[in-house]
């Protein structure tokens, strides 16, 4: 378990606020990164932070020790992406009722684009995973992202998720394999010339 | 290892959540389809890495702590004599009551009217809610458009103060066969959802997107409706017999 400089965790739970500060200054950063992976979105990812940080603060008092505190926000921070997503694709779903053409960007990156090599570094395939990743329901793309970039194992998500081990395992599976399906066309001619 | 590896055992074996690490290796060393299908999955998981996160310098943490503690500063600290904060185990109680009554003692003159009172207690429960329910919706509806964003965290606060309450009255209206006063209450509590799920701080497109929200189910109007018509209720005059019993 990680130890918070000078013990910021227990002074900022009997209300010292220059060791909230502390806690805020060093795990922004973090929070934003995952934020970002979830939401994919700059905005929302600020919205993410300041939220993770403000909630954080109110249910200070039942944060346990059993956990980082890391991990904590982490929980607290993936649960609020969680909701946004969720609100964020209920209000595209009612815009898009109404416009067909901008309902899938990821059909609309053509197949037949520029060799493997060109296109691994291009702005195209930083699209395609962007546009693979929005494909995610927000269940899974909670569980990735904490599984594949933040390294958590599949009990810590289940238990930031409230999720029973299967049921995290079966999120990751299918978040996989749907970015499997929308990326393996770029990837496959990369792998068949190795 | 019987037959090839499972694309749900590259998964596991690809983050080191593996059981069978050892048998996976194994079999890959001699089978060449798996080798080249575990190859792809590696592919597709390193350019999932490509997409950009954007850069926070070192500074970024008081930068969020700027905003964050005026927003800390400005939150009140709730007491216990706060009357939100017990109000709604108090209508709990008061509605646990309320049933209780009416299934009980339904022929009783004397329970009718214990009963009545209840109900009287209820209403005015009632009409508090969509009072306080009318206020956020208003406030949310008629705030003023800035530039920048709009710190809703009281807004939210109630809101998600009010939901517990919501979905109490909304019961009992629907177990009582009220399904207009249901129905709006319905549309109500899904608005008091999304704004509870809101961030602290809007921007003009989130608020405007809440306001569509309150609009389009013409909630705020149908709840001042349903709200004038409880009060309306609420200022009849008690009955001698009421009167007797209090």
């Amino acid at each position: 378990m990680e130890v918070e400089a000078g013990g910021a965790v227990e002074r900022a739970r009997s209300g010292d606020s220059d060791a909230f500060r502390l806690l805020v200054e060093q795990h922004s950063r973090a929070i934003f990164r995952l934020a970002f992976r979830m939401t994919g979105n700059e905005q929302d990812a600020e919205d993410v932070v300041q939220e993770t940080f403000l909630r954080a603060y109110r249910q200070l008092d039942k944060y346990e020790a059993r956990s980082s505190f890391s991990t904590w926000l982490y929980r607290i921070a993936s649960n609020y992406s969680l909701d946004l997503i969720r609100m964020r694709k209920r209000h595209e779903e009612k815009r898009e009722r109404g416009s067909v053409e901008d309902r899938d960007i990821l059909q609309s990156i053509p197949m037949d684009s520029p060799g493997p090599d060109r296109l691994l570094y291009g702005s195209q395939v930083k699209d395609r995973v962007n546009a693979a990743l929005n494909e995610l329901s927000a269940q899974e793309r909670t569980a990735f992202v904490l599984r594949h970039f933040e390294g958590q194992s599949i009990q810590e998500i289940g238990e930031a998720l409230g999720t029973g081990t299967n049921a995290t395992k079966h999120s990751i599976f299918r978040a996989v394999q749907k970015l499997r399906k929308s990326l393996e066309p770029i990837v496959g001619p990369a792998v068949s010339s190795l | 290892m019987t037959g090839h590896i499972s694309e749900e055992q590259f998964v596991l074996f690809y983050y080191g959540e593996s059981a069978e690490t050892v048998e996976v290796e194994s079999h890959m060393a001699e089978c060449e389809t798996c080798r080249s299908d575990f190859r792809t999955l590696q592919l597709v998981l390193n350019t999932v890495d490509s997409a950009p996160v954007p850069e926070r310098n070192g500074e970024y943490g008081k930068t969020v702590w700027s905003r964050l503690e005026k927003q800390l500063a400005g939150r009140k600290r709730r007491s216990f004599m706060q009357w939100w904060i017990w109000a709604p185990a108090m209508a709990a109680l008061l509605l646990t009551a309320f049933l209780a009554g009416r299934l009980s003692h339904k022929n009783d003159p004397q329970v009718a009217t214990n009963q009545q009172i209840r109900e009287r207690i209820l209403l005015v429960a009632v009409g508090d809610h969509l009072e306080r329910s009318q206020m956020v919706l208003a406030e949310l509806t008629n705030a003023a458009d800035g530039q920048g964003k709009l710190d809703i965290s009281d807004e939210r606060q109630t809101a998600e103060q009010l939901l517990d309450d919501n979905r109490l009255y909304r019961q009992t209206a629907r177990s009582n066969g009220d399904t207009v006063v249901a129905s709006v209450l319905d549309d109500l509590e899904r608005v008091l959802l999304e704004i509870s799920h809101s961030p602290s701080e809007v921007s003009s497109d989130q608020l405007n997107e809440l306001r569509r929200e309150i609009e389009s189910r013409g909630v705020l109007f149908k709840v001042r409706v349903l709200g004038s018509r409880v009060r309306q209720e609420e200022s009849k005059p008690v009955s001698e017999k009421e009167k007797r019993t209090l």
